[in-house]
């Protein structure tokens, strides 16, 4: 066991995928000399070599592009988006080629896009945004957003031994906060599986990514009053983990749906959704969201403090819910 | 590591000189110091700021570009528009900024022309012809098309310019505003400052030839290269591209040769810059070049002018930052406002 | 001084065999005899499955490059290359249910007309966003690079792609790493409507070439010996190492846009004039003239191809449409060979 920050995890999963298989490389800007703004990947050009660590120009439709043209002709690349707020730049290439090219002519795209999603940095509108809604309803994608160490290694190394494309979403604000001793063997993370946290018969919270924190956090000052939260991390946001979302619905009968993507169409709603349709006999309330409100993200801290969830307002919402 | 510059072997100082058909009163030699000054100083200040976490967010420096971004806006006239990339605070100085107004932004205060809502050069006001800038670089191109556009449609003797790094060039927009611009022979001026470096990307692996401006016959539309260390060289070129736009020759793409004398930002050592080519670049620092410029023509009658002039800067830097510090931060309820126009 | 004949005058670098020239003769017929079939009597009788773009006076481009594929080598055609399916073995049969929605054409109904591909033949299938094949290709290009191999991608696109961004994109990426894709530009004179000056300020694409620091080539798309030469260059050249190149053919769009245009907005006598430049016609007087061809054999070529597409309609009417449980298959991998 070591113990391994959550952005070391992301770089080790890349690293072992490198090493065992030859066909998994990593394009990007500033990936190779510098390696990465987050140092995702550094010393992978020195172990790697520039022809599988490629310093890209800035053009993040190319770098997806080449991506789906490396991998029609049997390679596993990992994209790197600098800020995963630049995704939107190669939205066509993710949605328009990459997603449907197994769908139209049976040809896998086994690609990788990744980068830090997230605010709390004081980044400001361009460098905190969650983008799994824009690519939520497309079919041909999958999404997912580790909150864990473990999680983060386990499923970048799920992502990129899957034959289809995969989003990846690592929140930039548990970089270095979040440790963990993680085993030394090789080990998996399944796309579509949730994972349940914390157990509890009261009340469940259905979230992921940096937001899983709040909830646990949430979950303790609760628990003081004798509220039992049982909170679900999603890990995978497409394909959704229906079951694991029904059973813990069916448990608790009390829900809250949280994330840090805004309110509006967020991926929330339909979690909310499948649950009002295939659990409606269990529930003693209404399914609550919690998210930021429709705004860009602010960038000075009062502002962005107010925008996003806070502990104090999920054990306010939570209590609301368990006395209905 | 590859290098697009070579370094200078000879001792001769990096001399400027006054471009031919340039002619400036003395009023404007010193205006050109002073804004080059007023840039130096108030990202000094910023970086300490910074240091003392005071500024929240990212801080990038426009340390060596001041002369490309003062002279190019210097050129610019009542009516026309104009943009900053990350390192243009020069020219928003330019084009009537005050320093307690990027403090304020810069600070995340309520003062701040954003109220708090985005950070850095992300701001502007319409009516003063200044756009704010997205994070997404280059993308201000196609923007700019459609503002000069405007101007063409309604037979305004104007133009819109704004500001891409050399790796910017390398994005969708670029190419789709410049060629949107010049099949329709638009009054939009880009200029290209190419500073050696995309973070740690170098030139020579943002394009493929030594020179950018050549792209310029790509897109079929004028284009020219220029010592952005020279401010005055800055203020000629933009100054006659300007003339061609308004004369309806269509866009102009510039090419300024520069240098990002720090990191791509301020927690960046930019170590992956090899020493040869940072000391040839401090060589040619715009603002030590005008300095020595304006003492060796005597523009300057002593050198207490130039002290003055900088004595003034500090004091209303000292007096922009005290203002800033005490300001309060946005109020949360301001969250929620100017989402939509209502 | 004598005046040679045209036809013993070297004016190419490269020049096919006379194989190879009665080889591209029988595609270049093909090609119109498939596509006029599917658009001028299968589609206006209602037997297609939406949209139909053909590629009318612009055989020439797609056989005199796609002559030069090697098995091994990638291509991503865009929506007038049908040249390049043909010639890679893919046979008009798929092709016709391809344009019938069946379930034997090559997207399995899934997509219709030139929006095909098939991996086990190396051809890419594009997208209607013009221009993102572009830095597909230099993808493909970019592991042949890294894996040491004298592969090559092809890439087509017309010359209003030229204006995407993807494009620009894709061709920088590929000038900066050396990589070895070659890139054809089709230019047709029109974008659907748009003609040549309202897509760029410049005359040729080819000028773009220098700014990305790679060859570029102005070549009469409709001289299939002239596109032979130049595209055997650029072949060349991407396989030994000297990175990518643009190759642009001037030809003219002899239909619409697509089957249902009219085209009104073109001026009748560009078609009057280009007519008289059909690359097919030019070549076959040619061949008759050298003495490779007679009228006799071109004659029997002709029935050939027709006998080929009368084969291939008729197979095509008999395959099934997909059913409609498939509609959610593969959308993700199932398990099955890619």
């Amino acid at each position: 066991m070591a113990l391994t920050t959550y952005v070391d995890a992301i770089k080790e999963g890349i690293w072992e995928e490198m090493e065992k298989d030859d066909r998994v490389f990593v394009l990007g800007e500033d990936v190779g000399i510098y390696g990465g703004a987050f140092k995702v990947t550094k010393g992978m050009l020195d172990k790697f070599g520039p022809m599988r660590v490629i310093d890209t120009p800035i053009s993040e439709s190319a770098i997806v592009g080449a991506a789906i043209g490396a991998s029609l002709v049997g390679m596993r690349p990992v994209c790197e988006m600098q800020f995963i707020d630049f995704i939107s730049c190669a939205f066509d290439q993710i949605v328009n080629f990459a997603a449907k090219c197994r769908y139209r002519w049976n040809a896998g795209v086994p690609i990788v896009v990744r980068g830090p999603c997230g605010g709390g940095v004081h980044g400001g509108p361009f460098h905190s945004q969650n983008p799994e809604a824009y690519f939520f309803n497309v079919p041909g994608l999958k999404i997912v957003c580790p909150s864990t160490a473990y999680d983060a290694k386990g499923l970048i190394k799920a992502a990129i031994r899957d034959p289809d494309p995969v989003l990846y979403f690592e929140h930039k604000y548990l970089y270095r906060r979040i440790k963990e001793d993680l085993p030394t063997d090789d080990f998996i993370v399944p796309i579509g599986k949730a994972a349940l946290r914390r157990e509890g018969d009261d009340l469940s919270i259905i979230t992921y990514g940096a937001m899983v924190y709040k909830a646990l956090e949430a979950a303790d000052e609760l628990a003081k009053d004798g509220i039992e939260v049982e909170v679900l991390d999603l890990r995978t946001i497409l394909p959704l983990d229906e079951e694991a979302i029904l059973a813990t619905a069916k448990k608790t009968s009390k829900v809250i749906v949280m994330h840090e993507a805004t309110m509006t169409g967020g991926p929330g709603g339909e979690v909310v959704a499948r649950i009002a349709q295939k659990a409606f006999e269990y529930l003693d309330g209404p399914i609550v969201r919690i998210a930021p409100p429709d705004t860009p993200v602010p960038y000075s801290p009062p502002l962005e403090e107010a925008f996003l969830p806070q502990v104090k307002d999920i054990v306010a919402t939570a209590r609301k819910l368990a006395a209905y | 590591m590859e290098s697009m510059v070579k370094p200078s072997t000879s001792e001769t100082p990096y001399t400027l000189t006054i471009p031919a058909g340039l002619a400036l009163d003395r009023t404007s030699y010193l205006e050109l110091y002073y804004f080059m000054a007023l840039n130096r100083k108030l990202e000094e200040r910023l970086s300490n700021l910074y240091r003392q976490n005071q500024v929240v967010g990212g801080l990038y420096s426009s340390l060596g570009q001041e002369g490309c971004s003062v002279g190019s806006a210097y050129a610019l006239q009542r009516g026309d528009f104009f943009a900053p990339m990350i390192r243009n605070l020069g020219g928003l100085l330019v084009r009537g900024v005050e320093p307690q107004q990027v403090m304020g932004q810069y600070c995340a205060r309520a003062i701040g022309p954003t109220g708090g809502k985005d950070l850095n050069v992300h701001f502007g006001w319409v009516d003063r012809g200044i756009v704010s800038p997205i994070s997404m670089l280059a993308s201000l191109v196609p923007v700019f098309a459609g503002i000069a556009l405007e101007m063409k449609m309604k037979g305004k003797p104007n133009v819109a310019l704004t500001y891409v790094g050399d790796g910017a060039t390398s994005t969708t927009d670029f190419h789709e505003g410049m060629n949107f611009a010049a099949v329709h022979k638009l009054p939009l001026i880009i200029i290209v400052e190419n500073n050696g470096w995309a973070y740690s990307t170098p030139t020579s692996r943002q394009f493929n030839v030594p020179d950018f401006v050549v792209r310029a016959e790509g897109y079929g539309c004028y284009g020219e290269m220029f010592d952005g260390n020279n401010v005055m060289t800055a203020l000629d070129v933009t100054r006659r591209a300007r003339e061609r736009c308004v004369n309806g020759e269509g866009p102009v793409l510039l090419e300024a040769k520069t240098f990002r004398r720090k990191g791509h930002a301020e927690h960046d050592d930019a170590g992956y810059v090899p020493a040869e080519e940072r000391a040839y670049w401090e060589k040619r620092d715009p603002l030590d070049a005008y300095r020595r410029f304006l003492d060796m023509h005597r523009i300057v009658e002593t050198s207490s002018e130039i002290e003055e002039i900088d004595t003034r800067i500090n004091q209303m830097l000292d007096t922009a930052v005290d203002e800033a510090l005490a300001s309060p931060f946005p109020d949360p309820s301001t969250l929620m406002e100017n989402v939509y126009g209502d | 001084m004598a005046t040679e004949p045209a036809t013993k005058r070297p004016r190419f670098t490269h020049v096919p065999s006379d194989k190879t020239k009665l080889e591209m003769l029988h595609y270049m017929k093909l090609v119109r005899e498939i596509e006029d079939r599917i658009e001028r009597k299968l589609y206006r009788q209602g037997r297609i499955v939406g949209g139909v773009y053909v590629g009318l006076g612009q055989e020439a481009i797609s056989v005199g490059t796609a002559i030069h594929m090697e098995k091994d080598d990638v291509v991503a055609p865009s929506h007038r290359d049908m040249g390049v399916f043909l010639m890679r073995g893919i046979t008009s049969r798929r092709i016709i249910a391809q344009y019938m929605g069946r379930r034997t054409g090559l997207t399995r109904g899934r997509d219709g007309n030139m929006h095909m591909g098939d991996m086990n033949y190396n051809v890419i299938a594009f997208v209607s966003h013009l221009g993102d094949n572009v830095p597909v290709a230099a993808g493909c290009a970019l592991v042949f690079k890294q894996r040491n191999q004298k592969r090559v991608a092809l890439c087509y696109n017309g010359e209003g792609a030229t204006s995407r961004g993807d494009w620009h994109e894709g061709i920088n990426f590929a000038s900066v790493h050396k990589l070895p894709v070659v890139y054809f530009v089709n230019n047709n004179a029109y974008a659907y409507s748009t003609p040549i000056h309202l897509q760029m300020a410049i005359e040729d694409v080819a000028m773009r070439a220098p700014g990305y620091g790679i060859p570029g080539e102005v070549v009469d798309g409709n001289d299939i010996l002239a596109v032979y030469d130049a595209a055997k260059r650029a072949v060349d050249f991407a396989r030994s190492g000297g990175g990518p190149s643009l190759v642009e053919f001037k030809t003219f769009r002899m239909t619409g846009h697509s089957a249902h245009d009219d085209a009104g907005y073109v001026p009748p006598e560009l078609f009057e004039e280009w007519k008289r430049k059909d690359p097919i016609p030019r070549f076959e007087k040619q061949l008759i003239e050298e003495g490779v061809l007679t009228e006799k054999r071109r004659d029997e070529m002709q029935m050939e191809c027709v006998k080929i597409v009368d084969d291939a309609v008729d197979w095509a009417e008999t395959q099934p449409y997909p059913a409609a449980e498939e509609v959610t298959r593969d959308v993700y991998y199932e398990g099955q060979e890619s």
